[in-house]
Order: C-alpha cells, then sequence, then structure tokens
C-alpha cells in the first residue's frame, strides 16, 4: 500500500488554520476539512470555498503545478498549494496556511505581487545579434531551458532575505529575475548585454548567495548556482578586472 | 455619463490574455494600433501554459517530406471535414512562419542533430510535425509573447473581469468589467474587441481545464449578437489522470504516446489493435478517447477506472528528460513512478472545437467590430482537432485576427457608449448581493454532474433532453444565487457571473448534440452510431434572437476544386 492510502486510513478530517483579512488586519480561522486520498492543500482551500467560507480568496490556475498562481506558506514554508500534499503535514495537528510574506496583503492568501512585473519591464527583451544564423546545438539550449522553466510562482521572492527582511524591493530585482537575465544572457544567440543593469539598477550585488532561493524553487531550478553566481561573475568581469578597468580608463570610456 | 466609472479608451481591446490574445495584442501594436489587453488572471497564468505536447507546423525539419498540403490534409480528416477548409489551409501555411517567429522572439525549443527545430510525432499528424520543448511547450510560447507584448507596449488589465460588451448599434464598442481586487467596475471604450477567452471546460466534472474555461468570450460574443458555430463538439482528450480523486482529469500528455507510450487494458491487451489497427496510440483522440471509455465501461477497465499508459520500456533518463512534468506530476501527485511502471489514464474534458463563427481571413464574427481567435473561434478543427493544432492556431489567428481588429479601428468612427446598457450591467452584477438563495458553488457541482453524466463522450437523445430540462431547473436557482461577504476580492461573487456564461453555453452545446443526429468526430451518438453524409455537410449555428436561443442549419463552405483533388490523392 503507498504512502497515499496509509495517511488517509490514519484521518478522515484536518484542521486547516487559515489567515483571513485584508490591510488593515486579520486573524487566522480554523475549519476542519473531510480528506480524501491524495488530497493537496488547495483542494482543502476549495473544499472550504464550497462549504464554508464562499468568500475566501485564492489565487490558483492550473492546479497541476504549471502556472504558479497558488503559492502561500503552508506551516510556515513557502509552498504551492496544488503541490502540497495533505498526507506529507502532520494532520494530528492544525495546518497554518497564510500569505507570502514578502507582498503587500490584498485579502486572505491573495497578495499584491505586481511590482514583479514592474521589475520584468526593466530587462531589456531576448535581441539577436545581427544576422544570425537560426541554428543552435541542443547541449547550449539545455543549459538555458533550466531557466526557461520558471512559473514565476515567485516563492524565491517570498524567501530572499534582501526582499522579506530587507524590504529592498526598489533597489533589488530578486531570484526570479536574475534567472530571467541569466536565461537571456546565455542564450546562444542574444547579442545585447546586461551586466550594467544588474549591478546598478537590480542590485545584484545585495545576494549573499544563501540558496534560500534554490531550496524552494518546484521547478528545481539551481538558482543560486546556475543562475545568480554566473551572472555575478559576468559583472565582475566587466566592472572590477583590474585588466579591463585599466584598459577603459585609457580608451576614456 | 461614464463619469461614475473608471474608464480606459483603446483603438483594440483585447479580451483574453492566453497565445491568441497576446498574439493578437502583439500584432494590433504592431499595425499601428492602442492596445489594451483585459485578462481574468495574473499576466502569463493563462491556461496556454498548461499545453504541453507541442505546435504543429510544417517546418520538415525531421520529416522532410511534409509540407502544408500534408499538414492540411491531416486537419480536415481529423476534423472529419467539417472544418472551414479555408481556415484549415491558412493554418497549415502560415504555422511554420510564426513558429520561426517565436524563435526570433527569444523562444527555445529542442533542436535536432543538426541544430534546427525538433519535432515529435502526435495523433492524426501524417509526419513528425510538433515543434516543442521537452513537456512544457506552452509555457515556453506563453512566455515569449508575454515578454515581447509587455517589451513593446501593451496595456495590460490583470484580474479584471468583461461581464457585458457595449455596443453602439449593430457594432462593438466597448466593454463592462470588474476588478477582482476591489470589485470596482470599470468601463473600456474600443473601436475593436478581439475576444480570445479560451473555452468551457470548467462545466464538465472530469476537466483538464482551470476555473477560467467558462465560457465566457463565446457567452459575451452570443448576448451581443454573434453567431455560434458547431457548438456540439467538444473534445474529450483521452488521458487524464484518474487517480487520486483531487487530481482526477489532470492531463497527461500526448507525447506520451507520441514518445512511444502504449495502451493496455487490465487483462494486459493492447486494445487500440481493435480500434484503429494503423494508428494504434497515434490514431486521432476522438477514437482513442472512445476506446479507453469502451474498455472500462466493458469491464476491462484499471483498479480506479481507466486504462494503463505505459512509457517505461524507454531509457529512464530519456523518459525524465522529455516527459519531465509527467514525471513529476505522478511521482509527487500518485506516488506513481513512470520510468517504471505503468500510469492509469482515462478520458477528461478538454477542448471545444464549437464556439465563435469567425470569417476565416479576418477571424471576424458576424457582429461588426468583433473579432475572436484561439479556441474561442470555431472553424478549423471541424468535429475533432489534432494535438498539436491549437498552439498553431492560437499564433496564425491570434495574429489574423490583431490584425484585422487594428484595420477596422482606423476607418471605424468612433462609437458611443450607452449609459442604459452600462446601468443594466452594473445592476446585474450587484443583485447576488441582495438575494437570499443558495451559493453559486452547489449549483456549479450540478451543471457538472448534468454535463458529465449527460452531455459526455457517448450521447442519446434521452440523455440530451433530461440535459436541456436540468439547464431549465439552474437557471432559476442562478437567479436567486446569494453572496457572502464584500465585492472585494470575492471568488463567490466571481462564480455567480462566470456560472451564467457556463449555462448559456452549456445550453447552446446540449441544443446543437440534439440537432445532430449523426456520430462524427468528437460527437458520437448512441443512438445515430453513423457518419451521415447529410449531415456531413451541415454546420450548426447558433444565435441570439431577442432573448431567445435559436438553432438552424447552414451548408458547410465547400472545399474548391485543387484542394479535393489534393485530399483525394493523400487518401
Amino acid at each position: 500500500m503507498s504512502t497515499l492510502e496509509n495517511n488517509a486510513a490514519m484521518f478522515d478530517e484536518a484542521t486547516l488554520r487559515v489567515y483571513r483579512g485584508g490591510p488593515e488586519g486579520g486573524e487566522p480561522v480554523d475549519y476542519k476539512v473531510p480528506l480524501a486520498p491524495g488530497m493537496v492543500v488547495l483542494d482543502a482551500l476549495h473544499s472550504i470555498q464550497a462549504h464554508q467560507a464562499p468568500d475566501l480568496a485564492v489565487r490558483w490556475n492550473c492546479k497541476a503545478a504549471k502556472c504558479g498562481s497558488c503559492s502561500a506558506e503552508v506551516n510556515g514554508r513557502p509552498r504551492l498549494t496544488c503541490k502540497t500534499r495533505m498526507d506529507s503535514l502532520p494532520l494530528n495537528e492544525p495546518i497554518t496556511v497564510s500569505p507570502l510574506k514578502s507582498f503587500p496583503l490584498i485579502k486572505d492568501l491573495v497578495t499584491d505581487v505586481s511590482w514583479n512585473y514592474k521589475v520584468n519591464k526593466k530587462i531589456p527583451a531576448f535581441t539577436p545579434k545581427p544576422g544570425v544564423e537560426w541554428k543552435m546545438d541542443q547541449r547550449d539550449v539545455d543549459r538555458v531551458q533550466e531557466f526557461r522553466k520558471c512559473i514565476e510562482c515567485f516563492l524565491c521572492q517570498n524567501v530572499c532575505h534582501v526582499l522579506r527582511d530587507h524590504a529592498k524591493h526598489e533597489s533589488f530585482g530578486g531570484p526570479r529575475f536574475f534567472v530571467r537575465v541569466a536565461g537571456l544572457e546565455m542564450h546562444p544567440l542574444d547579442g545585447v548585454s546586461r551586466t550594467k543593469l544588474l549591478k546598478d539598477e537590480m542590485g545584484l550585488g545585495y545576494c549573499n548567495i544563501t540558496k534560500c532561493c534554490t531550496e524552494v524553487c518546484p521547478e528545481e531550478i539551481r538558482i543560486t548556482d546556475n543562475a545568480i553566481i554566473p551572472l555575478k561573475e559576468r559583472v565582475v568581469d566587466e566592472f572590477y578586472d583590474p585588466v579591463m578597468m585599466l584598459v577603459r580608463k585609457i580608451r576614456g570610456a | 455619463m461614464t463619469a461614475n466609472y473608471e474608464t480606459h479608451e483603446h483603438d483594440v481591446l483585447i479580451i483574453g490574455a492566453g497565445g491568441a490574445g497576446l498574439r493578437a495584442a502583439i500584432e494590433a501594436l504592431a499595425n499601428g494600433a492602442r492596445v489594451g489587453l483585459v485578462c481574468k488572471s495574473l499576466l502569463g497564468k493563462a491556461h496556454t501554459v498548461m499545453a504541453e505536447g507541442g505546435i504543429a507546423a510544417a517546418m520538415a525539419n525531421v520529416d522532410k517530406a511534409d509540407d502544408w498540403r500534408t499538414h492540411f490534409c491531416d486537419t480536415m480528416r481529423g476534423g472529419k471535414f467539417l472544418n472551414n477548409w479555408r481556415m484549415a489551409q491558412l493554418h497549415a501555411q502560415e504555422a511554420p512562419e510564426r513558429v520561426r517567429e517565436l524563435e526570433q522572439w527569444g523562444a527555445l525549443f529542442d533542436r535536432t542533430e543538426s541544430g534546427d527545430i525538433l519535432q515529435r510525432a502526435f495523433g492524426g499528424h501524417s509526419f513528425k510535425r510538433l515543434c516543442h520543448v521537452g513537456d512544457r511547450t506552452g509555457l515556453e510560447m506563453i512566455r515569449t509573447l508575454q515578454d515581447r507584448g509587455v517589451q513593446q507596449g501593451i496595456d495590460v488589465y490583470m484580474e479584471c473581469t468583461v461581464t457585458r460588451l457595449l455596443k453602439d448599434g449593430d457594432r462593438v464598442v466597448g466593454a463592462f468589467a470588474y476588478w477582482r481586487e476591489t470589485g470596482r467596475f470599470v468601463v473600456f471604450k474600443a473601436k475593436a474587441i478581439v475576444i480570445a477567452t479560451g473555452g468551457i471546460g470548467k462545466a464538465w466534472k472530469v476537466t483538464s481545464n482551470s476555473w477560467e474555461y467558462t465560457a465566457d468570450g463565446m457567452a459575451l460574443a452570443y448576448e451581443a449578437g454573434a453567431d455560434l458555430l458547431d457548438m456540439e463538439f467538444v473534445q474529450f482528450h483521452p488521458t487524464g489522470m484518474v487517480w487520486p480523486p483531487g487530481v482526477q482529469g489532470l492531463l497527461v500528455t500526448e507525447a506520451v504516446r507520441g514518445e512511444g507510450g502504449i495502451l493496455r487494458n487490465k487483462n494486459g491487451e493492447r486494445f487500440m489493435e481493435k480500434h484503429d489497427p494503423k494508428r494504434m496510440e497515434l490514431s486521432t483522440r476522438d477514437v482513442v478517447a472512445r476506446a479507453i471509455y469502451t474498455e472500462v465501461r466493458e469491464g476491462r477497465g484499471t483498479p480506479h477506472g481507466g486504462a494503463y499508459l505505459d512509457i517505461s520500456h524507454k531509457p529512464g533518463e530519456y523518459v525524465k528528460k522529455k516527459l519531465p512534468s509527467m514525471y513529476h506530476q505522478f511521482k509527487e501527485l500518485a506516488d506513481v513512478d513512470i520510468t517504471a511502471g505503468p500510469m492509469e489514464v482515462g478520458p477528461t474534458c478538454h477542448y471545444m472545437m464549437g464556439g465563435i463563427r469567425v470569417d476565416a481571413e479576418t477571424a471576424q464574427s458576424t457582429v461588426p467590430g468583433l473579432y475572436a481567435a484561439g479556441e474561442a473561434a470555431a472553424g478549423l478543427h471541424g468535429a475533432n482537432r489534432l494535438g498539436g493544432n491549437s498552439l498553431s492556431d492560437l499564433l496564425v489567428f491570434g495574429k489574423r485576427a490583431g490584425k484585422a481588429a487594428a484595420e477596422y479601428a482606423k476607418n471605424a468612427p468612433s462609437g458611443a457608449l450607452d449609459s442604459t446598457q452600462i446601468e443594466t450591467a452594473e445592476r446585474e452584477m450587484l443583485a447576488p448581493f441582495e438575494h437570499k438563495g443558495e451559493y453559486p458553488y452547489e449549483i456549479h457541482r450540478d451543471l457538472q454532474e448534468t454535463m458529465q453524466s449527460l452531455v459526455g463522450i457517448f450521447r442519446n437523445e434521452e440523455d440530451l433532453r433530461k440535459a436541456l430540462e436540468h439547464l431549465e431547473q439552474f437557471k432559476p436557482r442562478l437567479a436567486q444565487v446569494r453572496i457572502d461577504g464584500s465585492r472585494m476580492f470575492n471568488p463567490g461573487w466571481h462564480l455567480t457571473r462566470d456560472m451564467r456564461s457556463m449555462l448559456l453555453i452549456s445550453e447552446a452545446v446540449t441544443r446543437s448534440a440534439l440537432a445532430r443526429q449523426e456520430s462524427r468526430g468528437a460527437h458520437s451518438r448512441i443512438d445515430y452510431p453513423k457518419l451521415d453524409d447529410a449531415w456531413g455537410k451541415k454546420n450548426n449555428i447558433i444565435s441570439n434572437q431577442s432573448g431567445t436561443m435559436n438553432l438552424r442549419q447552414e451548408p458547410v463552405r465547400e472545399v474548391p476544386e485543387d484542394l479535393q483533388k489534393l485530399l483525394a490523392e493523400t487518401k
């Protein structure tokens, strides 16, 4: 018997402690929810909506871990609620479900993530090198496809201490957008440099590679190792390499 | 008059931000229009994101013999010749260029040895034709279009839902909407409107569709006077997850079969041999869905009521590389390792072939100023859609709709908004706060039960008549539906409006299904199990005759001689 059937047999209901409220304040409210095999936290939230609190605000779309809409903090951990199995949680105590902490609260589990869209707008789009032939090697594509897997759930933004604890939203892009820039910078046919943007406007230097973002990524993108560190190296090469600094000085650039 | 409302003015307003809406927006902008894009969810979350297997385009990168003619013939044959032939031709001819365009905007497809875009086999396609990115092609497509559109300067209104189109005489000149966050109303003024809102999967209980798929655009167009076409054709994808209950219906990409997956019943029999010995698992979706359904009904199903789909004979690393999200989906949600054993799968409501009737060249509906593209529009796919033809549809006809809408807007005089229409729209949105009936979730559940059990894969007259009776009973219930809480981000309130669209369009589906006394493509009538040549020459048209749903038949557009010859040659 799978764990799935075991757990369903042990408990027939769970208590969800869901944050209810808006910017002016609120509190966690307990709801008892009947369990079914393989149930995920989002199923439980839907059950609450259908039977107990029809106005419970939750964002969701695909329910298949492909759209990144249903992010929340489950027992304090940032998760996609559509991918978090109830039987993976301790069911003998209330399961807390709270909104993402790094963004302003709208209502219940819904936060205002519009800041992310503003950051995204600053990033110069893919710009092919002039006269390229549209041929690419799969090996070169593989590297970039890792970054293109991002579903924009913003869990990485939510745990990044530069945003979560220091609220540097004005001067920092956050892991999600370092991943996006990495995808553009390492695109085999892209011809534009975004290193100045990374240094001056996206605050790449604030990141001290604690890897919190990598730990929560549901797509298992190695954000720190494969995106952020190589980008930091590019910034260093371009702006802090002593030889290059000298060359720039001589050229008067 | 609009002083009481937040108002925005655009030349072209696009409703829906999936592949079709985004492609239309990019094109309208490129043609000089001021473009507004309204979407129910956050940008980049539309259902296109769920598309897995690929984009069909006869690029001939893998199979050199492929060209648009074969793609055209495959599409017509898959659609049982009910397709609008001109749409099928334009689609097949233009899809390769639309894919190349995506690549030039930064999309990264899987590659061939020689560095070109790799293509895979899919049901009903004569050649390896689907350009893909593992099994997350839709995500790649929507992200590419989203970034392109935003960089080009589209104004995006996220989490905003249109509830009524506003008219000036015959023309569409605006839209009434609410913000999900605040519940405040907003009026859009536009010279042309493109509907790209997708289908109606949420009216069925077992579905691969997200909450957004509530037939909004079809209902808006119908209420504004546009014709709907061939609404009986609802595609049930053969392979959805069947267990555990919470994920029932979740899509299992056709790419599993494209990569060599095999279907078996509980006795280990490869049952597709009985249904389509030539194409086997890669037969068209209507055939495979009926085959699985029949195996289960006749007692040869798996423990959870499906069929076994097995790809574990392929190397594990290959499966993880080509089908990564399937691997994770089964591992995490069902405790099944697909590299080691079979999946359990069964049919799930997936796609609407019917929809808003449009002109092939311009994507214009029968209402001036109103355009439609993607799943919301009809014609390309006829009685059954081939896998992979949806993403290409979004690009080809999204572009065409955007261009035509921008051109129309250039020449159209500014229309006048009518305060009575706006006040009516506001009143109907606020009414549920005064009512004391039941919650909308209950009516939704009952609608899903009705459509699932009575308007499903196999249909008959008795069931369809019963379904119409049920739908009649839901109407007064919906009129009394109640809301708790405020207008701030209130899903219960949002669902009341979605329910109106779903009820209306479910009725259009059921009436059309009752009328078509034959079995063709995705429409299977137990009481009329054969193709009927007379019905093969007729399209069902639904229209709004001053509040009453009218159904009539019109002849299918005749295929010109040169293409008829082509179809005969490639039989």
